[in-house]
């Protein structure tokens, strides 16, 4: 797709850390040359999804520009946005793209009433209709199923943790952003109180057309409530497509082994294969070649030595040897 | 076979700062039996009281926490022992060997300045005085082959272990004397969903070999459905529905617990769930009657008046509330 | 203000300390606002019979210049309070400008204060205010010198303001401070300062301390006005008068009880005002305000 239809185009981005001691300092990258694009034309909930380090939360800050890449772009309505210093542009910036952070008890200052943070937003941000300050609050509030008089004068501690979520979720609403990033926003929330935020993130884009990068560990609310998925692991991204595509007919190992480990709650569910846990996990990250190729089944002798490349599969981009024509041919020929 | 006996607990945490005093009856009246041999999920949301329970279970009562009525007793190789009552020196005994306890965030419980060795030589001897090295040396790395951990764990530091290993280390403490129940509280909340499905595998698969009884606390649903026997619901400190799992999940009848699990979705579905509204309560200042009255959709003037006792409906079926009891009745 | 007076009123409540230090600390005022009344001119000398032991008409006595103690004490205590607030005061605002800054705004501009403030914490105070005092030669007022120990005060305080700014810095609440639009001022302002605000106050006291401490050293040796009547200058004179010697003890007790009893209750409001100011008492205490309320 052109960038001038695409809202968002992350081209490239690279996170390298440096981690280690004085003697013995390692390069690891959280986020490994990873490109996506989110459409301008039609809102869309798209979710990253991968355990802890595969690099969501990383390219998630980046987006929101707290992280600095080392290397790449990020191009928002084909700007890139990694340069910006001037605070006219940041502030045109943040209209457009807001965040909503996984704990709802430390997305607000606990000394703090929550309404200021809601009035500070609409002092500093033009909202897209004409209303009055006090209008602007009470017509998102109302979006997220609260009221100025349940929030009046509140602190966080007084709310649980649903209902400081969808004020977080209000707060973000008052510039009428085109883009919402929520990092594992419902992962500290009771079971209970859940699906209601959830659902208040898929009517957001459905009748308020507001596009989602939408970040989480949970696949079964990710297959909720999205439209697109995609699955990182180390810093990779070894598998992108619609929902339905990715973790029905899961085509990388890697997608295979999370859809499987996942605890359904039902009575008949229950894995029967016992898996092996890998010793050191940290060690993946080091690794030449594929990163899951030291848990994988169905690894090939190429995986071990040389990065796999994205090859477009049924409606997908998939990270992994086992597409590429000529290996899935070599293995055959050698069989 | 009862290995424990929870007899009507109440536990509340009491404290004055600057004038005001609070009282948060975090258990409130709960009572239940395990049998050896099994696993049991205590299930629930945050601030519901599972984690008190289990630390009253250990005996791990230290103020604000206070125990104000109710038994909890042991029955261990023909020893009873009543924790509320029981002394210093009898619960040292007890714990560990008996009893051992597998927290969340178990990586805090490894020294992060001592070899994980040490740390369980410092176990080892701390209940074992008399024990040669040698022995434990053989024990301990016997232990760990079996719970399938390569021993080279022993020589690395906790930082030098994923979340997961560390956890499976901790697992291996607590079993190191084949106690006789083991109490984990959300053994795998931190944890990836990969390495969850290990470390749950690894607690299954002791509680198969030993024949002990496992206590899951998690608010996970998935967790119980998958691994436990039978599962306990609890709400704003009292325990609402209980019974076996495929029982439970097949055809949940408290409110909160149909609820509960309607909400969940699932991958291959896209139809629609609704969460509960309303929020669980502060439990310094619980709702009269039924704890979760202001929420039940099917909420009647009883509920906010008196509290439903939990009542066997069915053989190992028990449900504290008016509506599910009465249709029961009338079924049957 | 209202706040304010249930701060007071909740520590003296509660707080058996703090009971004791406000007390002490509210007598002591009072003690300093009596100079107001005297009817004696702290300059002047001889108006009474010298070196009394402490009667109903001269409640502390007289010392051998012929002057009575209690009121001499009044204007002691007021110069030296005075003297401790404003040094406290002044070296506060610097340390607050220089933390907040220096933590939030991190990269050069934080290591050009930070190399700026490492100065001021390695240089020698005591020396060099003898230096200085020499040079004046006893010609520097109380406000002279209540300036330069502010320049000496800060730097320590700005390390710790700073530290804490730098955790708070990395906070979700501070984020969500810049994506509602807020500059950078009004975040320290708005969002920090109200955890700093305990360490704020419990170095103001600890400098207050400092302050008052110093100005008795440089009196004790001479080094300061002595013209000026301060606790340090009353115990330099009793001492030059051989006060202990010549059996006048009354006349070096009262600036020594004075001071000690001043010291200990500010040290113990210090140490309940931070129990008391911590964060995560502080939000104990809204949660058990509100159970109150709705009971």
């Amino acid at each position: 797709m052109s960038h001038d239809k695409a809202l968002l185009s992350i081209q490239n981005i690279t996170k390298i850390y440096s981690v280690g001691g004085l003697f013995s300092r390692e390069r690891i990258s959280a986020v490994a040359d990873v490109s996506l694009t989110m459409s301008a034309e039609e809102p869309e909930i798209l979710t990253l999804a991968g355990e802890s380090g595969s690099g969501k939360t990383t390219l998630a800050r980046m987006v929101l520009r707290l992280v600095e890449p080392t290397s790449g772009r990020i191009l928002y309505k084909g700007r890139n946005i990694i340069g910006i210093r001037n605070r006219k542009e940041q502030m045109e910036f943040m209209q457009d793209i807001q965040p909503i952070f996984q704990n709802p008890f430390e997305t607000f200052n606990p000394l703090k009433e929550l309404d200021r943070y809601l009035f500070e937003t609409a002092r500093n941000y033009r909202g897209r209709e004409e209303q009055s300050i006090d209008q602007r609050i009470e017509s998102v509030l109302n979006l997220v199923g609260l009221s100025m008089e349940e929030i009046r004068g509140r602190y966080p501690h007084e709310l649980s943790g649903g209902q400081l979520q969808r004020v977080s979720v209000a707060r973000a609403l008052i510039a009428s952003p085109l883009l919402l990033v929520a990092d594992e926003p419902v992962s500290m929330i009771d079971a209970s109180l859940r699906m209601s935020v959830v659902n208040l993130f898929k009517s957001l884009k459905d009748e308020h057309k507001v596009s989602i990068i939408y970040i989480t560990h949970d696949l079964a609310t990710a297959y909720y409530i999205s439209d697109r998925i995609a699955i990182m692991l180390r810093g990779h991204i070894v598998e992108i497509g619609p929902v339905r595509k990715v973790l029905v007919e899961a085509l990388h190992p890697y997608t295979r082994l999370l859809k499987e480990s996942i605890l359904q709650p039902h009575a008949e569910a229950s894995w029967d294969e016992e898996i092996t846990l890998s010793t050191m996990e940290a060690r993946e990250f080091t690794r030449l070649g594929c990163k899951f190729a030291g848990r994988c089944d169905s690894r090939l002798p190429i995986c071990e030595v040389s990065d796999p490349p994205i090859t477009h599969v049924d409606e997908r981009e998939v990270k992994c040897w086992l597409y590429v024509e000529q290996e899935k041919h070599r293995v055959v020929s050698s069989l | 076979m009862n290995v424990l006996r929870i007899e009507n607990i109440q536990a509340y945490y009491q404290s004055t700062l600057y004038g005001i005093a609070r009282n948060v009856r975090a258990v409130d009246g709960v009572s239940l039996d395990l049998h050896a041999d099994e696993i049991y999920g205590i299930a629930g949301e945050s601030s519901c009281g599972k984690t008190t329970l289990i630390k009253v279970m250990f005996g791990a009562v230290e103020p604000p926490l206070t125990i104000v009525g109710g038994k909890v007793l042991y029955q261990l190789d023909g020893n009873h022992i009543d924790v509320t009552q029981a002394d210093a020196e009898t619960l040292r005994q007890l714990r560990w060997k008996q009893v051992s306890y597998i927290l969340q965030g178990s990586m805090s419980l490894l020294n992060p300045v001592r070899k994980i060795r040490k740390t369980f030589w410092d176990f080892t001897k701390a209940h074992e005085p008399t024990i040669e090295s040698a022995k434990f040396e053989a024990t301990t790395r016997g232990h760990l082959d079996r719970l399938g951990l390569p021993a080279e764990v022993l020589d690395s530091y906790p930082h030098q272990l994923s979340g997961g290993m560390k956890q499976r280390v901790a697992i291996a403490l607590a079993t190191i004397f084949q106690p006789k129940v083991i109490l984990a509280d959300e053994p795998t909340t931190a944890l990836d969903v990969v390495v969850q499905r290990g470390v749950l595998q690894l607690l299954r698969r002791i509680q198969q070999e030993t024949k002990n009884t496992l206590v899951i606390v998690t608010h996970d649903m998935g967790i119980h459905a998958n691994i436990a026997h039978r599962v306990g619901i609890m709400y704003a400190g009292r325990l609402v529905e209980e019974g076996r799992v495929r029982e439970i999940f097949g055809e949940p009848l408290h409110p909160y617990t149909r609820h509960l699990i309607q909400s969940l979705p699932a991958i291959g579905d896209k139809s629609e769930r609704q969460g509960i509204p309303g929020a669980p309560p502060n439990l310094a200042d619980p709702p009269p009657g039924c704890r979760f009255h202001p929420r039940c959709p099917y909420a009647k003037p009883i509920c906010s008046i008196e509290a439903p006792q939990l009542t066997t409906i069915a053989d190992g079926r028990r449900i504290a509330c008016f509506l599910a009891a009465k249709e029961n009745a009338n079924v049957s | 203000m209202r706040s304010r007076m249930r701060v007071i009123s909740d520590l003296y409540r509660h707080d058996p300390r703090c009971r004791f230090a406000l007390s002490v600390i509210f007598i002591v005022v009072i003690f300093a606002l009596l100079s107001l009344v005297s009817p004696y001119d702290p300059g002047s000398s001889y108006y009474a019979p010298p070196s009394l032991p402490p009667s109903r008409e001269h409640p502390f006595g007289t010392n051998s210049r012929g002057q009575d103690i209690f009121w001499l004490m009044t204007f002691a205590v007021r110069n030296s309070l005075t003297f401790g607030i404003l040094t406290a005061f002044l070296s506060r605002i610097i340390a607050i400008f220089v933390g907040l800054t220096s933590g939030y705004k991190g990269g050069i501009v934080d290591r050009i204060m930070m190399v700026i403030n490492d100065s001021f914490v390695v240089l020698p105070v005591l020396p060099i205010l003898i230096l200085i005092n020499f040079i004046m030669r006893g010609q520097m007022g109380l406000m002279e010198l209540a300036m330069i120990m502010a320049l000496f005060g800060w730097a320590w305080d700005a390390r710790l303001i700073r530290s804490q700014v730098l955790s708070l810095k990395e906070r979700e609440f501070t984020f969500t401070s810049v994506f509602s639009g807020t500059n950078t001022a009004r975040i320290l302002l708005s969002e920090h300062l109200p955890f700093v605000t305990p360490i704020v106050l419990s170095t103001t006291i600890n400098n207050l301390l400092w302050a008052i401490g110093m100005e008795v050293t440089l009196a004790v040796l001479g080094l300061s006005n002595i013209g000026i009547p301060t606790i340090g200058t009353t115990i330099y004179w009793a001492n030059q008068h051989q006060a202990l010697i010549s059996g006048v003890w009354w006349w070096l007790a009262a600036p020594v009880a004075i001071s000690v009893l001043l010291f200990i209750a500010l040290y113990l409001l210090v140490v309940g005002l931070g129990t008391y100011l911590d964060p995560r008492t502080r939000i104990q205490r809204m949660k058990g305000a509100l159970s109150d309320e709705r009971a």
